[in-house]
């Protein structure tokens, strides 16, 4: 029998899913709720949250506490490797719609409006004076959309932001290889180097809405681009947000020395999800921003 | 090492096994989830079937007699919601959960603590979904699908409908996770990819689509709540988007999603068929590899689902031919489910009762299905009853027969008791000649121009709608009787042996009935001889 395969690790039965779950159902309540407009919606959703936050904590904390104990075999590592790929492919998948969304708007839908291919009747019934461009920044119908001037340039505070995440990935990178030899200061602070980064990007971000919103009138209610604009950067925001996190808590770990050059899932997990919000990035920055 | 295996089994059977209602809550053990999952998908199979029974008879007669329209259309959207993410999804991951660890030699599923997680979002997910019918506006009534703008119609239940979506997606996205983990990583020594038994390389090959699949229906009810409360215009062509464009990113959902549903039923009969007719599987090789084929075409025949939707022409032919390449996997699963029976030392067990009738009326929907992927065919069939008849077809004598099948088949491992075979004939026999009289008259209703998702019809599809009705009436009672077959089987019988069925080869016929509470804690040994 090989060593691998000798012992196998069960955990003992555990309160956090089940947290979790109701964290999630008293969240998703309370977020209809607040979206109805009725009563206590803002409390339950914040009650479902900070249930969430407390569950997050409890189930890391136990997995922290178990592997730090060393019950974590190499069967137990490759299963977390399976697991966090698979989570990545999904989370992939997820932006492939708003990505799909806006590649049918922008050479189908667009186009059909303005009465290329089969739309003639639609254009010649309804909107027989719109006009298709890329961005579209006057709507079919304006009545109820926010019309917009400019849009924020590629060769601005975007391409900064793609110099800052291209630089973030190497810092983790160099921050991989200082853990694989052992050198823990240098590991913490090309860690530190990538979670400023991050954070960084997301204020520079959180910057470019303001000015979306505040001067060139381009809000999410500004028809389809201003919906894929934001829908896209925003998630990808959500992402970095919680993969800076996630670094920070690594970041911490790392300080208290719970990673060895042998055994570090929970710094390569990480540093996977980053690098996988960093390519997200760049296909945000080609398609919404330059091209 | 028997004695060691025999040793830790004690060990776990009295020190670990939790008592109360915590060994349920905070379960980490792969069988007890495994069968959770299946209890609370016989619930909700149950909780479907009331509304189906509604619809029946609502049909029953033309005019409206029961119930408004407005429930009408609630009833056959929660309907298809509840048997869909509710029944047959729960029920083929419930199967995955009790039999892949047993099936490679592993002491439970990957990442256990997930697993638990995946099961109890379930429950919660479907008391945001059927709350919905005591709010402001009712329940869903635009159709399982959700197309907008009809979807935005909705009141006050429009943001659990999406929530609830939202939450069973992440349910299923962790069981998928879970299920290739396992696979991938906990098969015993010797176990190769090319011996799994073949409901194992199903269930991977579905644990794929749905990562693939389901995330990208996430996204797509985003949107739909976007539109409605945060004035994004995706589906609002007055804002330059396009409500077909939620069909086109639906149904990239929607397609594999129903292969999701069938491929665990494919990998069913494929472990009755062989042990039954006392035979290997014909083509075990060739079974893997259409699977894979079905998969990965499901990927590109989505818009066959819209074909009267306004397509350009080039994109209505490449998605039939995409959709008609499919049948040439199919067939190959078909044609060698019939080879391995060819010659076969067959006895006619329930279980096997069911997967015979599973290969022959899962290919009359095979058919249909074929005879709407002719897109100019199409048109004349686009939402009427034929189509209802076709999924039905697939999915109820398709998927819920399997499942069915499944549970004779491994009932007397769960329960270590036989089930009682008279019962379970008696709800094969009654449940296969009623649904043929439910759902082969709604191919002619069809034919003849009949709508779906309509309370009242034209006075010429009075008779066939009588006799359907009829039919599912019977086939609604006749479900009972697996509920009795159940009951009955846990409570006691006749012990079943570790083989259980003379045929029945495999590693979860080496374990005791039922099995200790944790399957393998010691691997056990896969020699070269062994086949799947």
């Amino acid at each position: 029998m090989s060593d691998s395969h000798g012992a196998y690790f069960i955990p003992e039965p555990s309160k956090w899913p089940i947290v979790g779950t109701l964290a999630l159902f008293v969240s998703f309540s309370g977020g209809a709720m607040m979206l109805n407009g009725s009563g206590p919606g803002t409390v339950v959703f914040g009650l479902g949250m900070a249930a969430l936050i407390y569950m997050f904590a409890g189930w890391f904390a136990d997995v922290i506490g178990e592997s730090l104990k060393g019950v974590y075999s190499d069967q137990v590592d490759i299963s977390f490797r399976w697991g966090m790929g698979w989570f990545i492919l999904s989370e992939v998948m997820f932006f492939a719609a708003f990505f799909g969304a806006l590649y049918y708007a922008r050479v189908l839908s667009v186009p059909w409006l303005s009465g290329e291919g089969s739309g003639l009747a639609t254009n010649t019934f309804l909107w027989p004076d719109f006009e298709a461009s890329w961005p579209l920044n006057v709507m079919p119908d304006t009545s109820n959309f926010a019309v917009f001037e400019e849009t924020i340039p590629a060769f601005g505070v975007p391409a900064l932001n793609t110099a800052l995440l291209l630089a973030s990935g190497v810092t983790v990178t160099l921050a991989h290889h200082a853990l694989k030899k052992g050198h823990r200061s240098s590991l913490c602070w090309w860690l530190a180097a990538t979670v400023a980064l991050g954070f960084i990007f997301v204020g520079f971000q959180a910057q470019e809405y303001m000015h979306a919103y505040s001067d060139l009138n381009l809000t999410m209610n500004s028809g389809i681009y201003g919906s894929t604009f934001f829908m896209l950067t925003g998630f990808h925001g959500f992402h970095v947000t919680m993969g800076a996190t996630m670094l920070l808590v690594v970041l911490v770990r790392s300080m208290k020395g719970h990673f060895s050059a042998e055994h570090h899932f929970a710094f390569e997990g990480v540093a996977w999800y980053w690098h996988f919000v960093d390519v997200v990035w760049l296909g945000l920055f080609i398609f919404v921003y330059w091209i | 090492m028997s004695e060691a295996v025999s040793h830790e089994e004690h060990h776990d059977d009295h020190d670990h096994k939790p008592s109360g209602i915590g060994r349920w809550l905070f379960s980490t053990n792969h069988k007890d989830i495994g069968t959770m999952y299946l209890i609370f998908s016989l619930i909700m199979f149950f909780i479907g079937g009331a509304m189906a029974m509604v619809i029946r008879l609502e049909l029953f007669q033309p005019g409206l007699q029961y119930v408004d329209p407005q429930f009408f259309n609630s009833m056959t959207t929660v309907h298809a919601l509840v048997m869909i993410f509710g029944a047959v999804m729960p029920a083929g991951v419930g199967l995955a959960n009790w039999m892949i660890p047993i099936m490679i030699g592993a002491p439970d599923m990957a990442l256990p603590r997930m697993n638990n997680m995946s099961f109890w979002i379930l429950p919660f997910a479907f008391t945001l979904l059927l709350s919905t019918f005591f709010m402001e506006g009712g329940a869903p009534a635009g159709g399982w699908t959700m197309y907008p703008p009809l979807v935005g119609q909705l009141g006050d239940g429009f943001p659990f409908l999406i929530f609830a979506v939202h939450f069973l997606g992440i349910s299923s996205i962790m069981g998928a996770i879970n299920i290739i983990a396992t696979v991938f990583n906990m098969r015993a020594p010797g176990m190769t990819f090319m011996k799994l038994p073949l409901f194992v390389w199903t269930w991977i090959i579905t644990a794929f689509l749905l990562i693939a699949s389901l995330p990208v229906l996430a996204g797509a009810v985003t949107m739909l709540l976007t539109d409605k409360f945060f004035g994004t215009s995706f589906f609002i062509a007055a804002g330059g988007g396009d409500p077909v464009m939620f069909q086109h990113i639906f149904w990239f959902f929607g397609h594999p999603e129903v292969y999701i549903l069938i491929l665990p039923a494919f990998g069913i009969v494929s472990q009755i068929l062989p042990t039954f007719a006392r035979k290997p599987l014909f083509g075990y090789e060739s079974m893997v590899y259409a699977t894979a084929s079905i998969a990965f075409l499901s990927f590109f025949v989505w818009a066959h689902h819209m074909f009267t939707v306004g397509m350009p022409l080039t994109g209505e032919l490449f998605f039939m031919y995409a959709t008609m390449s499919i049948a040439v996997p199919t067939g190959v699963k078909i044609f060698n489910w019939v080879a391995t029976m060819w010659r076969g030392s067959m006895t006619f067990e329930t279980p096997m009762l069911f997967s015979i009738a599973f290969v022959v009326l899962f290919s009359i929907g095979g058919f249909t299905g074929l005879m709407m992927a002719i897109t100019p065919v199409d048109f004349q069939y686009h939402d009427t009853y034929f189509i209802v008849a076709h999924f039905h077809y697939v999915l109820v004598t398709g998927a819920v027969f399997a499942l069915f099948a499944a549970v004779y088949f491994w009932i007397p491992k769960w329960t270590g008791n036989m089930y009682d075979e008279s019962l379970g004939k008696l709800h094969f026999w009654l449940s296969t000649i009623s649904v043929n009289v439910l759902f082969f008259p709604q191919h002619f209703l069809g034919l003849a121009g009949m709508p779906r998702r309509i309370p009242d019809y034209s006075i010429q599809f009075a008779e066939w709608n009588q006799i359907s009705s009829i039919g599912g009436f019977v086939f609604g009672v006749s479900q009972l009787i697996l509920v009795w077959v159940v009951i009955k089987c846990v409570r006691g019988g006749e012990k079943a042996t570790d083989q259980v069925w003379e045929g029945a080869e495999g590693l979860e016929w080496t374990l005791p009935s039922p099995p200790p509470f944790h399957s393998f804690t010691v691997p056990p040994q896969i020699s070269d001889a062994s086949a799947h």
